[in-house]
Order: structure tokens, then C-alpha cells, then sequence
């Protein structure tokens, strides 16, 4: 019988250098979650409630719905994020609530994982790889954005004055954990540089 | 870089988007009726102008929409976008007189 395959997280083998990462800036490889994609006519969704939040109709938004969060994408596709429900339930679970509209859901966890920046430098770290206007006047707790970051496509949310979650693809994962390590090592513990 | 408007996102780098040729080309009302010089003009014949040009674009990295803009062909300036359901351009907004580069 073959051996029961283990599900290790994209970024193992970066989470040691994550942990030495001490300073203005904190990195953290957040675990699994359940994802799925919400496709629908805005027309059709107006008092539609997904776990008692309204979808967010306002470009790169994002609201806190049931344990997960609820992301705008476009203007008919929104992300829903879910730690604590399994990818098959969520699905499910949509799919009851979208179909009477006309709309469809579906699974999307294996898609993109989720790390977590904070720390009073993170923002500057994150302005080296995109062009978005991330002033803390600005770029405030529910805004979302989907951009590049160096070289990956991400979905970027603001979570707080300093905490950030990035979603990336990933096979991306591996590449935009380099890219952020070494975007971090100038505001890092002086320790670690020398 | 430049930045291109995204009529759903905001402002975002110019690799962020791919293009999509002329914009506001009508698909044949009667396609069965058309000869092959007719699929050939309607298939690969281009408008080439020297100045502004309404062309379609796509947001990829982004929210993945599909959206118009005016383009100066000779500048590469962003004049305007617009999205797929607003009205065309009038024929003097394209002939308009252009922007200098400076």
C-alpha cells in the first residue's frame, strides 16, 4: 500500500529563517486555509449576506465575515476565506446560497496561501515591490488590493495600522518568501546582517 | 514606469496589463453571408493611427476586467479610460488635437 502522503505547507523551509527575523519587521507563514471564489451579478446580490456580511461593492475592500474574510475582486467576484470550515463544506455552503441568484462558488484553497508582514517597517518593505499607495492615510485596515509584488501577482490586505496578510499563489509562495526576506533584512536586527 | 488607470482598481503599473487591439470593432451582423476578403477585413484589418486610438485593455495582475482607453499612438499618454459599457468615444474626441510631449 503506498504511504499516506504528508501536506506540508509551501514555505517549511523558510519558516526557520522567518523565526530569526527579529526587528522592524515580522514575517509569519500564516496555515492552511479554506478558500472559495463567489461569482454573481452585482444586480443579483443585493441583500445577499454571506455569514452576516454584505458583499463589499466598493473596489479593493475587504470585511471580516464569520472566522474568515470576505475580498473584493472584482465587480462581480469576491473571496471568501474560512480557517476554521473544510474547502468541501465552504463550497457547499456557497453554492446553497449563491445558486438561487444565478451565481456559483467554488473551491479555490490549493490556490494561494496566505503570509502575515507586521511591524512598523512592513509597509516600507512592501512599497519596494509595488506601486500602490500604501500611506497609512490611505492604504487603512480593510483595504485590499490585488497587484504585483516583485514579480508575484498577490492580494494584499491591510489588517491594521502594521499588520498586513498577503495572499499569494503557491508555487509563487517559495519566490515572494525570498523576495520579502531580503526586502526585510535592512530594517532587520543588525545582528542578523553582520 | 507608467502607471495605467484601471477603471476598477485605481492606478496600477503598466506590466500589470496586457493589450487588446482596437476597441469598438463590431462582430458581422449577417457572418454567413461574408465572403472570405470580408472575414479577412473583419478579422485582421486594424485602424493604424498616428494619435489618439481607442483600444482595449486588460487588468491582469489585478481585478482581470476588460476595459477601454483612449491612447496617444505617437505619446503613449493614457488620455482617458472607460468601461466596456460606457459610451464610445465621438469621432471628435478621437481627432482632437494632441497633447504635446513636453
Amino acid at each position: 500500500m503506498a504511504d499516506q502522503l504528508a501536506r506540508t505547507h509551501p514555505l517549511e523551509a523558510w519558516l526557520p529563517a522567518f523565526a530569526e527575523l527579529t526587528g522592524a519587521v515580522r514575517i509569519d507563514a500564516e496555515p492552511f486555509v479554506s478558500m472559495a471564489v463567489l461569482r454573481a451579478a452585482r444586480a443579483t446580490t443585493g441583500d445577499l449576506r454571506i455569514r452576516g456580511t454584505a458583499l463589499p461593492t466598493a473596489p479593493n475592500t475587504w470585511a471580516p465575515a464569520g472566522d474568515g474574510r470576505l475580498i473584493w475582486l472584482g465587480p462581480d467576484e469576491w473571496l471568501l476565506t474560512s480557517p476554521g470550515t473544510a474547502p468541501e463544506a465552504l463550497e457547499e455552503e456557497l453554492q446553497t446560497l449563491l445558486r438561487p441568484v444565478g451565481g456559483s462558488a467554488a473551491d479555490v484553497s490549493a490556490q494561494r496561501i496566505s503570509l502575515r508582514l507586521g511591524g512598523p517597517q512592513a509597509r516600507q518593505v512592501l512599497a519596494k515591490g509595488c506601486s500602490i499607495d500604501l500611506h497609512p492615510r490611505v492604504f487603512t485596515a480593510g483595504q485590499s488590493t490585488q497587484t504585483a509584488l516583485g514579480q508575484a501577482a498577490v492580494v494584499l490586505l491591510a489588517l491594521d495600522e502594521d499588520e498586513f496578510a498577503v495572499l499569494v499563489r503557491s508555487s509563487f509562495a517559495g519566490y515572494l518568501a525570498s523576495w520579502l526576506l531580503d526586502a526585510s533584512l535592512e530594517h532587520a536586527d543588525p545582528a542578523l546582517t553582520s | 514606469m507608467q502607471l495605467i488607470e484601471c477603471p476598477w482598481c485605481g492606478p496600477r503599473e503598466e506590466t500589470e496589463f496586457s493589450y487588446g487591439g482596437q476597441a469598438h470593432v463590431p462582430y458581422p451582423e449577417q457572418p454567413g453571408e461574408l465572403s472570405d476578403e470580408q472575414w479577412a477585413h473583419y478579422v485582421f484589418y486594424r485602424d493604424n493611427p498616428k494619435g489618439r486610438f481607442a483600444e482595449r485593455w486588460n487588468h491582469n495582475t489585478g481585478c482581470r476586467r476588460w476595459f477601454n482607453a483612449i491612447r496617444d499612438t505617437a505619446t503613449y499618454r493614457f488620455e482617458r479610460v472607460y468601461r466596456l459599457d460606457d459610451p464610445q468615444p465621438s469621432a471628435t474626441e478621437l481627432a482632437g488635437p494632441r497633447r504635446s510631449t513636453s
